[in-house]
């Protein structure tokens, strides 16, 4: 229930996200792996909300980050069915139209 | 009936427990979205882990902001994220797998940069918690409704009255422009993701 | 021992401190109370409410209904139900993913269960009272959603795909006016704390927000269409369309699996007519002046010790009496709306949502918080009723600060509250100067 104990579970979120990233063949799949990222970042700030001399700001920019995140994956997800529709496939490593 | 118990949630003697139970839950079911075979089993099990961080949120005193993870994220983000899965399945239950090689240096990658940002984590020396100031306003453990409306609306009532001369500006510009940006942003999702001609074969 | 307490908490406190020092088994021991009572709010509403839409249907189709168990009008026929819906085989398709089959059901069930958490069923009678308590009724009772989707993926079989998705895309689109026309009597109330809202439409039925203005008035009934749209009731039940799509999203669910789909459907019935009732109708406030006065000053003797804590505990029983018949009252009119009107096509419910009550809804939340500053310039009042909002809306603001206070806050107010005072003096000086 410490300001490190929070923090611990933000890095766990993070890092799960990262590799969620980094691994997952399926657009969707990344996608899941953004939003882990982001719930790591608001976990960390709303614990230095409330331990520690940040207050009220923390919250409000959790709330900006989870607003945003909507957003972003709003278009991403327009992005990835785009892609589906000009591929037929959800799969990122047959993005590779442009490589050298 | 509830008047003397409501305190904060996690000053309560039961709070640790109850912080522990969700944290398990939310890191636990964070690693089973990295694990899970299927993409609607990864939807699935971050469902859970979203909805543990937004109980672990309301543990920390942060009521408004719980309901908003559970508002938007759960109840909107992810079932968005469903809709798309069910939109480029490819087939029944298709599971696109990652070869062992790329997993195990995956896990390797992960975990060290887990242990170097736990070690910074217990390097430091955190400052003991201290109980906000709220100024003029009065507010209960978890009730920052007010405080954050009035924060969004430009006044920080919380800082105006109790430090010097300085008004601070509150966030009423962010909130415009957040506000501006998600009407364009949503625009040109629709736009994006509107109805064309699949293409034949591949 | 019981009269001479004034809550649950002191109550325990004298017993457990005998048990075990400390505040733990305290903590525990009134979460459980707190928990049984709702489970028995959420589990009997289905049980009433599936008995009386059996009768309803029935008389409305010129038959009797159920006559059998029970006696002469049937009302153990849900307790028979429940028996032979218990007793029936757990089956899972082959086809289907079995763990999110298995844990649909509850997604849908939680979701309705947790919106009783902050629903005050009377004067202080809630399990939660948060500050955004509205809020975090909106926020549950989107978490249905999943739960239905999973279903209908899940099973393995096109008609729950199809009704599955039917089903989120409208429960998604209809959250919109829902949260809307729920923010119209917030507006007027300036509070999202339900106990506070319900606290304030005391004093005559001239005080309930749907009188308050043109707005609001319109906004119930705009509310009340949305929240039957939102639990998928007739005429916009298209996901559970027998004669259509076998049975939507719970078409492979049977015995115990499904009656969790069912429990969740008029749980969340009664919770949004409860809500209704709260926002618009006055909540546990009967409406009569004479009587909502007598028992406001019932119940506050009877907290404060000085009048007899009887009466104040049976006001507050009288107050949820009250409660209880609105929220019935709008479940009723949900059922005879079920068996009177035809169904409509699903593009018919989209079009009703995006194309109608979405702007209708963003129209009436506009003109509401425009209409204090039409009162204002016109007829120099904020409300029409002789007695200011604001002296209610104050005197629940003020008591629901006063009920909540962490001791350590209130340790350091005066700290505080000295720097704000001098600094509060400082600028009156030079204003005056």
């Amino acid at each position: 229930m410490s300001l490190s104990a929070y923090l611990l579970v933000g890095a766990v979120l993070f890092v799960c996200g990262i590799v969620c990233m980094a691994t997952k063949r399926n657009g969707i799949g990344v996608l899941m792996g953004v939003e882990l990222v982001l719930n790591g970042a608001n976990v960390n700030f709303v614990a230095f909300s409330k331990y520690t001399q940040l207050g009220l700001d923390g919250q409000i920019i959790s709330l900006f980050v989870i607003v945003l995140a909507a957003a972003e994956a709003a278009v991403a997800l327009a992005i990835a069915l785009n892609f589906y529709n000009n591929h037929l496939t959800i799969d990122v490593d047959r993005a590779s139209k442009l490589k050298g | 009936m509830s008047s003397a118990l409501m305190l904060s949630a996690a000053a309560a003697p039961g709070g640790s427990v109850l912080f522990v139970i969700f944290a398990l839950a939310a890191c636990l079911c964070a690693v089973a979205v990295v694990a899970a075979q299927t993409v609607v089993r990864m939807a699935f099990w971050l469902v859970l882990s979203l909805g543990s961080t937004a109980a672990l949120f309301f543990l920390a005193d942060a009521d408004f902001v719980g309901a908003a993870q559970l508002l938007i994220y759960v109840g909107g983000t992810l079932v968005l994220l469903v809709f798309g899965v069910m939109l480029t399945a490819s087939g029944p239950y298709l599971k696109i797998a990652t070869s062992p090689g790329e997993i195990i240096l995956g896990a390797v990658v992960a975990l060290l940069f887990l242990c170097v940002v736990v070690a910074s984590i217990s390097g430091v020396s955190w400052p003991e918690p201290q109980v906000a100031d709220a100024g003029a306003l009065q507010t209960t453990a978890g009730n920052t409704l007010r405080p954050l409306g009035l924060a969004f609306l430009g006044t920080r009532p919380d800082q105006d009255l109790a430090d010097g001369d300085q008004l601070s500006p509150g966030y009423l510009l962010p909130f415009e422009i957040v506000s501006i940006h998600l009407l364009v942003v949503l625009i040109g999702a629709a736009y994006l993701a509107r109805a064309k001609r699949r293409a034949v074969g591949t | 021992m019981i009269l001479g307490v004034q809550s649950i908490a002191d109550f325990l406190a004298g017993i457990t401190e005998a048990i075990a020092p400390g505040k733990g088994l305290q903590y525990v021991l009134a979460a459980v109370i707190h928990a049984v009572l709702l489970v028995h709010a959420f589990a009997l509403s289905p049980a009433v409410f599936i008995w009386l839409e059996r009768k309803v249907a029935g008389r409305i189709q010129d038959r009797l209904g159920p006559t059998r168990v029970g006696g002469l009008f049937g009302w153990l026929q849900s307790l028979a139900d429940g028996i032979k819906l218990v007793q029936k085989e757990d089956l899972c398709p082959p086809a289907a993913d079995s763990l999110l089959f298995r844990s649909a059901p509850y997604f849908v069930c939680v979701a309705s269960f947790a919106a009783f958490m902050v629903l005050p069923f009377s004067h202080g009678w809630v399990a939660v009272a948060a500050d955004c308590g509205l809020f975090i009724i909106l926020a549950i009772l989107s978490l249905e959603v999943f739960g239905i989707i999973m279903a209908g993926y899940s099973s393995g079989s096109k008609w729950s795909l199809f009704g599955g998705m039917r089903e989120a895309a409208q429960m998604v689109s209809y959250e919109i006016p829902l949260a809307i026309c729920a923010l119209v009597p917030v507006i007027a109330a300036g509070s999202l704390n339900l106990g506070e809202i319900g606290g304030m439409q005391r004093g005559g039925i001239q005080n309930w927000f749907i009188f308050h203005n043109p707005f609001a008035f319109i906004a119930f009934f705009v509310y009340f269409v949305v929240a039957t749209a939102s639990c998928k009731r007739a005429p916009f039940d298209l996901a559970e369309a027998e004669s259509e799509l076998v049975g939507g999203f719970h078409t492979e669910y049977s015995g115990i699996r499904w009656s969790f789909f069912f429990m969740g459907e008029y749980a969340s019935m009664f919770a949004v007519c409860g809500i209704a009732s709260i926002l618009f109708l006055g909540g546990w406030n009967t409406g009569i002046p004479p009587l909502d006065d007598a028992l406001y000053a019932a119940r506050n003797a009877g907290a404060a010790g000085q009048g007899s804590v009887i009466v104040g505990y049976l006001a507050n029983v009288l107050g949820l009496l009250v409660f209880v018949s609105k929220a019935s009252v709008g479940v009723f009119v949900q059922i005879w709306l079920r068996w009177t009107l035809p169904r409509l096509r699903i593009d018919q419910v989209m079009t009703t949502c995006l194309k109608y009550l979405t702007p209708i809804s963003c129209f009436l939340f506009l003109g509401a918080t425009l209409w204090p500053l039409l009162l204002a310039t016109a007829a120099q009042r904020s409300t029409w009723t002789p007695e200011a909002l604001g002296v209610r809306a104050a005197a629940e603001i003020r008591e629901s600060a006063a009920a909540t206070a962490v001791p350590a806050a209130a340790a350091a107010q005066p700290v505080a509250g000295s720097a704000v005072q001098a600094r509060l003096d400082a600028t009156t000086e030079g204003a005056v100067q």
